[in-house]
């Protein structure tokens, strides 16, 4: 008998997924954000709490693509051309925000240009990927194991709005953030940004909570039939609670706490989503066994994964040990 | 539109630009590693200065490698999904080992090595770059183990239409991997010796950091000196190779059409894809089989022995490969030309040297881009050698104007993103070297007196 590697692929996965979108969630946010800071100085530290960073946090999402295709390339190779155009605005959004940590220092008449490159391609691949979880939820048509869609179906209300949702997702994230690393007035202003991105991202879970079972009769029927209401109903109770404990943490002027609670937010709404679509990879028509790939490639990269990952958080960790605490706006090269 | 020719032109546009970034970086964190063990053995101040002006270079350069290299797995999804459904179980775990191997080690201590000097002990920043430069091996390791099976695929069984391991330890030291991967790595090296050698040659003609410059020169010709000739050697290994496994694509290197004995080595001519026959031919007779099979007389297998429909284009595979070796004689020629300068205690005054020198950065980056399409193009029409026809690979549903769309906003952005940084990188040359020494990392106060005396 050989041993089922899917559910282990899949939390990995899981795992990548997540964690990039919590890391690169938070780096994303701050771009955003960028444009509205108080002033030059702001801007600054604003780029340095985020610049030794970022790209660990974007590794996530080579992984998290890899990581299908290795162990679900039917899910892989329906996907991503599917979404061909939000895909190629992702990509071209992080080019954007990603040379701007680079070309900003050292731009002397051109600086403003890369604080719009920053902030847009921010926006843009925030946006994109909002539209990318969108249709992951609306589904895909399939015939077989062949897409029987076209380039352009992802272009639907619902991914629309999703893509805004996440915007307001990242703010909250990158403002937490903020919150955290920086002090003065910097922080007052992230304090102010992370509620009104708070607001925001509470309307857009209840808006997809109460849309996604309208949209399909199977996820309406996994959250609400007996036993699995009595199951799953601490997830909105979860969900309350820490909005409130961000609210109330951002009101009484914590440091940490806002940007747990705001993490703790993307948990449950990412279990949530987790309840809705399982078992499916290529939503609502292949499963994860269906486009699971031969064992034997599966097998070779977990042995390694398995090795590797712990020591990948290790000194993950120990780079942002590094650079904890306030950051200042001089803390550039040197 | 045809999208399939669209697909490869995107892919080879993309590649081609984010190639030179590596070409460029993973060189060059080696000698920033080199350079700060240096400090950390001699205190001399210059290696401090050089690596310290290097890492700014590093960091922007770094940048775009990482923003355009995310771009290229995303390739394998949206436009060549089929190739992606039917090798992912073997070019998804080496591609998977890349990232888990060389990115995440790459992007954590680079924080270190680009802000962390004042934050983490001298001895800390020293291993990070050197853990950089690893990363930056360990990468080109596991792509070049990818780009070797699909030209030399092994370790493997076709089944349902999809490439099933069945020995990983030959996956990836398939056939073309050692050679592949040596030749690259040393020709990437030697694009940043170059690079090095150029911008210092630079430096000494407008009479701007003297001492550095020098320095920078003689480390450049030093590695130069035993690279250059290695190279030969590697590249001679590597064409035979390519003659054992894929005749199809040595046939059209050498621009050979008939198959037979004494072959000559044809250095230049106009090959016709359509009368079969070269135009214009200089050769010397006989030479390509020496140095093909060691032997005078030896046979070597011409383009007319293989069906058209497996043939590779001719002219481009031809044309790149001489561009390729072209770019190796004038690395040759300065290494010549500058330990006679050396001999006659002139190598650092001579101006029209150090004017050659400087003009001498691209010839690297044409080199391996000339050498990545001599392979590449070499290896049509197939995408996995023998296997999978690069048209059968491409995402079926895709249209010509989908590609069309995509394949213009990337060479509108990426025209403006390598523009800029070309820019930045020229002005950060043109700045110069830091006056001051960056400060060194909170060295842990000596215990006792004496410590400090005999560290």
């Amino acid at each position: 008998m050989i041993l089922d590697l899917v559910p282990i692929w899949t939390a990995i996965l899981a795992v990548s997924v997540f964690m990039y979108v919590l890391l690169d969630g938070f780096d994303l946010g701050v771009g955003i954000l960028f444009p509205f800071a108080p002033d030059d100085k702001a801007r600054d530290t604003m780029m340095a709490s985020v610049a030794p960073v970022w790209d660990g946090n974007e590794t996530w999402l080579v992984m998290g693509g890899v990581g299908m295709l290795t162990a679900f390339p039917v899910a892989f190779a329906i996907i991503f051309p599917a979404l061909y155009f939000p895909v190629l605005a992702m990509l071209l959004g992080l080019i954007f925000r990603g040379v701007a940590f680079e070309f900003r220092p050292t731009a002397v008449t051109s600086r403003a240009k890369w604080d719009r490159a920053f902030c847009w391609g921010s926006l843009v691949a925030t946006y994109a990927q909002g539209c990318i979880l969108g249709k992951f939820v609306l589904g895909f048509e399939t015939t077989g194991r062949q897409y029987a869609g076209s380039t352009w179906d992802w272009l639907h209300p619902f991914v629309l709005a999703v893509g805004v949702g996440l915007v307001f997702g990242y703010v909250l994230l990158g403002a937490t953030w903020l919150v955290m690393k920086t002090e003065g007035s910097l922080q007052q202003w992230a304090r102010a940004k992370a509620r009104l991105a708070l607001i925001g991202v509470l309307a857009f879970i209840v808006m997809v909570s109460v849309w996604t079972p309208l949209l399909h009769e199977r996820i309406a029927e996994r959250w609400f039939s007996w036993p699995n209401i009595a199951w799953f109903s601490p997830v909105p109770v979860v969900t309350t609670l820490l909005a409130l404990w961000a609210w109330r943490s951002l009101a009484r002027g914590s440091d940490a706490a806002p940007f747990f609670a705001a993490m703790g937010l993307f948990l449950v709404s990412y279990l949530g989503l987790a309840i809705s679509l399982f078992p499916y990879i290529v939503p609502h028509s292949i499963t994860l066994w269906e486009a699971a790939t031969a064992p034997e490639g599966q097998a070779f990269l977990l042995i390694g994964t398995l090795f590797l990952i712990p020591v990948i958080f290790m000194y993950l960790g120990w780079s942002y040990w590094v650079f904890r605490g306030k950051v200042r706006a001089d803390a550039g090269y040197h | 539109m045809d999208p399939l020719l669209l697909s490869r032109a995107q892919f080879a546009f993309l590649i081609a630009f984010h190639f030179f970034l590596p070409a460029f970086t993973i060189g060059l964190a080696s000698y920033i590693a080199v350079l700060e063990g240096l400090y950390l053995w001699t205190r001399r101040a210059a290696c401090l200065r050089i690596s310290a002006f290097w890492i700014r270079i590093f960091a922007v350069s770094f940048g775009m490698g990482v923003v355009s290299g995310i771009v290229m797995p995303f390739q394998f999804g949206t436009n060549w999904s089929r190739y992606s459904e039917q090798t992912a179980a073997i070019v998804g775990p080496l591609m998977g080992y890349e990232g888990l191997t060389a990115f995440f080690l790459e992007a954590a201590f680079l924080g270190v090595l680009l802000f962390g000097r004042k934050l983490v002990p001298p001895w800390a920043h020293f291993a990070s770059a050197v853990i950089v430069a690893l990363g930056t091996l360990f990468s080109a390791f596991w792509i070049l183990a990818a780009n070797s099976w699909m030209q030399t695929p092994a370790g493997f069984e076709f089944v349902d239409g999809r490439f099933v391991p069945t020995d990983w330890l030959a996956v990836i030291f398939s056939p073309s991997f050692p050679y592949r991967f040596t030749h690259t790595v040393v020709a990437v090296y030697l694009t940043t010796a170059f690079t090095v050698i150029g911008v210092a040659a630079w430096y000494l003609r407008h009479g701007r950091h003297v001492e550095e410059s020098r320095i920078m020169i003689a480390m450049g010709f030093l590695l130069a000196s035993v690279l250059v000739p290695a190279q030969a050697v590697i590249g001679d290994f590597h064409g035979v190779n390519t003659l054992h496994h894929q005749p199809a694509k040595l046939a059209a290197i050498e621009g050979i059409w008939e198959s037979g004995h004494g072959q000559p080595a044809i250095l230049l001519a106009l090959p016709d894809e359509t009368l079969e026959k070269n135009h214009a031919e200089i050769g010397i007779p006989k030479l390509a089989s020496l140095y093909l099979t060691h032997d005078w007389n030896g046979y070597v297998k011409g383009l007319k022995d293989f069906p058209r429909e497996e043939r590779p284009p001719v002219a481009i595979t031809f044309f790149a490969f001489r561009i390729m070796i072209a770019m190796w004689l004038v690395m040759l020629g300065l290494t010549v030309w500058a330990w006679l300068l050396h001999a006659r205690r002139r190598l650092f005054t001579s101006g029209a040297f150090l004017r050659a020198a400087t003009y001498s950065i691209p010839v690297g980056y044409i080199a391996v881009t000339a050498g990545w399409f001599t392979t590449e193009v070499g290896r049509q029409p197939w995408v996995v050698y023998g296997h999978l026809r690069t048209a059968d690979a491409i995402t079926p549903f895709l249209t010509g104007t989908d590609v069309a769309i995509s394949l213009f906003f990337y060479v509108v952005v990426y025209a403006a993103i390598f523009g800029a940084g070309f820019y930045y990188l020229l002005r950060l040359v043109q700045r110069g070297m830091p006056e001051e020494l960056p400060e060194p990392g909170p060295e842990r106060r000596p215990a006792r007196p004496l410590s400090a005396a005999t560290r």
